[in-house]
């Protein structure tokens, strides 16, 4: 018995080291879908957290210590949220860069406000993320309500007098975004031909093809996220059907065109100008590009959450969450996707969306300029 | 007319790729008296093989798609068929005699198993393919809609169809077939009138999974993409179709995955897709207020 008593003290001696270590660096998270159907969006996340933790630390830290980076899987599942969310409150980590889909970031958020964490979203739409008051939320890309208007502006522009349907797949996020487009097409005095909703995760959508085929709709829009969207464009095709699909932020990703193939040609969505094309990300996406990474969709977001967190930690030298919200409220924030400032909600103040289109070799560029 | 004959097609495939799930179902349930809630995953599995087995295929510089599609079928169908033998040998067979509910609880652990084993594998991602069967027919035009069938269509209703006669017939007529009665009426009968019982049962898990495996690979082809969760709803979407149709019948099964794909599309034609999952399953609460035993099912009779 005395040998193992000895390799137990000296484990638990280990442990007690190892947890004396990680105490020395200031743990933040990066919290999202790093398994299941949107994990194509927490890879993104965890790349940008990872690239932007490195460089913070190679540049010296934050208030003379280094970061370590705790990373979150939450499935994109509201209950797993929650769990994710207690368990790094339970670490103690005084911010977290996330979660992905609105349906986690709410309830994570208010876990986060009773748990003295700051979260700040790089990717999560739904206004209502913003809209409750907590004062521990803050968001660095667009919302659904400025997305809906820029796609029913588009929409109404381009297919006036066409048929257009919306779908949704009944998600806080993609719900959240088809009631948006409808209300502000609705508003322009454009009316869907067909409002219509479907389950996430489901594969089979030819009864909704033949259905969009019988009404000869000519743009459907769908509130949801890439897989299903993919899996409509692909159904659309193979039933000979022209119909051009438009949808949100959440098809800014390449495993889109993966499910599509060249079918997905001509498909458009909405999402902030291409932060990969601004002057001040150049530096940043070399370093990425070197490192094998498309630094797509919201990496870039996800890189600027950790350097704002970081620059206003550095301002007001404390990690103490509601002096660091104060802080990054008050101010104006140099970042890869560019200069941040917020308003009282945590919204950021200048917001644009943009309309994208997908090619046959399954690469994205924008199609309307800033405002049109 | 023509936009009927359009949602038809579309259930009738959707209705066949259920039935041939519900089949290891209906097979396993008829001869053990267990539901294997494992097989919707061992459908998953069938998936993945067929892809890893067509990726390989593809690599080594075969371009000749009946050919691929031929060898992929075989393998996925082998590699899979060890898969449920495996499953039956391991969680199963331990517990046969033990008490009603421990080789179901063991199903659902197996389940979990096999899905995380895929998950972890393989990766959490979709595993998207490019279209492999392509093209297809107008059928005919009315009133500007025409009705498509999709070569990939044909395919999936044609081996169903194929797999279908191909298993009645070896349940009825060969000597596999018989074995598999006995043990269905009477176990410790058929094993003392010299009917090999454990390799009876392990044969009807092997088919079960072979089928399940075809499955998968016309999922892989007609949809396009695999994941390792998958095999969840289309489990419980099976299941239900082999209760629908008489859980313990062969043709049954397959009405059974008809009448649920057929539900499914035509409400979601004519009501709203919102629903169409209710709507299946308050069919099978009708169904199964008047014919508890399902469309084909017979009624239990008491063995003395």
């Amino acid at each position: 018995m005395k040998p193992l008593k000895l390799i137990g003290l000296t484990l638990a001696a280990l442990l007690a080291l190892s947890a004396q270590a990680i105490a020395q660096d200031i743990p933040v998270a990066v919290a999202g879908p790093m398994t299941g159907g949107e994990s194509a969006f927490g890879r993104q996340m965890k790349n940008g957290a990872e690239l932007a933790v490195t460089d913070i630390n190679a540049a010296g830290g934050v208030l003379g210590k280094k970061l370590s980076l705790l990373v979150g899987d939450d499935v994109c599942d509201p209950k797993q949220a929650r769990s994710v969310a207690e368990k790094l409150s339970g670490n103690k980590v005084p911010f977290v860069a996330g979660h992905f889909c609105s349906s986690s970031s709410i309830p994570a958020s208010e876990v986060y406000a009773e748990s003295n964490v700051l979260q700040i979203t790089p990717a999560s739409t739904n206004p209502l993320f913003t809209e409750r008051k907590l004062w521990n939320v803050l968001r660095v890309c667009g919302r659904d309500d400025q997305q809906g208007l820029v796609a029913a502006d588009y929409i109404k522009k381009n297919y006036a007098g066409k048929n257009v349907a919306i779908l949704n797949d009944k998600t806080t996020y993609g719900k959240g975004l088809a009631d948006e487009t409808k209300k502000a097409l609705n508003a322009a005095g454009f009316k869907e031909k067909l409002f219509e909703s479907y389950n996430k995760g489901d594969k089979d959508f030819n009864a909704i093809v033949s259905r969009l085929k019988s009404e000869t709709i000519d743009l459907v829009y769908v509130g949801g996220y890439h897989q299903e969207s993919g899996l409509i464009v692909r159904q659309m095709r193979a039933q000979g059907l022209k119909t051009v699909l438009m949808a949100g932020d959440a098809l800014n990703d390449k495993e889109f065109a993966a499910i599509t193939g060249a079918d997905g040609e001509g498909t458009l969505f909405t999402f902030g100008p291409d932060p990969r094309n601004k002057p001040t990300a150049k530096a940043i996406v070399e370093k990425f590009k070197a490192k094998g990474i498309d630094p797509e969709g919201y990496t870039l977001y996800t890189y600027a959450t950790m350097q704002l967190w970081s620059q206003a930690v550095a301002k007001v030298g404390s990690t103490d969450p509601k002096k660091v919200v104060e802080a990054i409220k008050a101010g104006e924030w140099d970042t890869v996707i560019g200069k941040l400032g917020f308003d009282a909600k945590g919204d950021i103040k200048a917001i644009d969306y943009v309309v994208y289109k997908w090619d046959a070799k399954g690469n994205y560029a924008e199609i309307t300029k800033q405002g049109s | 007319m023509a936009y009927f004959s359009q949602q038809l097609i579309n259930g009738v495939v959707l209705g066949s790729i259920y039935g041939l799930i519900a089949i290891g179902y209906t097979m396993v349930y008829g001869i053990v008296g267990m539901i294997n809630f494992a097989h919707g995953d061992i459908f998953m599995i069938g998936g993945f093989v067929a892809l890893i087995t067509f990726l390989i295929l593809v690599s080594i510089g075969l371009t000749f798609v009946p050919v691929i599609l031929l060898l992929v079928l075989l393998v996925a169908m082998a590699m899979t068929a060890l898969y449920g033998w495996s499953v039956e040998r391991i969680a199963y067979r331990p517990l046969r005699h033990s008490f009603r509910l421990a080789p179901m609880l063991s199903a659902i652990g197996m389940s979990f198993a096999l899905s995380n084993f895929a998950q972890v594998a393989q990766g959490a991602r979709v595993k998207p393919v490019p279209p492999i069967v392509t093209g297809g027919y107008t059928l005919f035009e009315r009133s500007g809609f025409a009705v498509q069938l999709s070569n990939i269509q044909i395919i999936v209703v044609i081996t169903t169809l194929v797999l279908l006669a191909l298993f009645t017939y070896l349940v009825s007529r060969t000597r596999l077939g018989r074995d598999m009665r006995a043990c269905e009426q009477d176990q410790t009968m058929a094993a003392l009138l010299g009917v090999d019982v454990d390799r009876t049962i392990s044969m009807t898990f092997v088919i079960g999974a072979a089928l399940a495996a075809v499955a998968g690979m016309m999922y892989l082809l007609y949809y396009g993409l695999v994941d390792f969760f998958m095999g969840f709803v289309a489990g419980i979407k099976a299941f239900t179709a082999a209760v629908l149709g008489g859980i313990g019948s062969l043709p049954g099964a397959m009405l059974g995955g008809l009448s649920i794909g057929l539900i499914e599309t035509m409400w979601s034609a004519y009501f709203s897709v919102e629903y169409k999952d209710v709507a299946a399953f308050s069919i099978l609460i009708v169904v199964l207020i008047f014919l508890p035993t399902g469309l084909l099912g017979r009624p239990e009779v008491e063995k003395v």
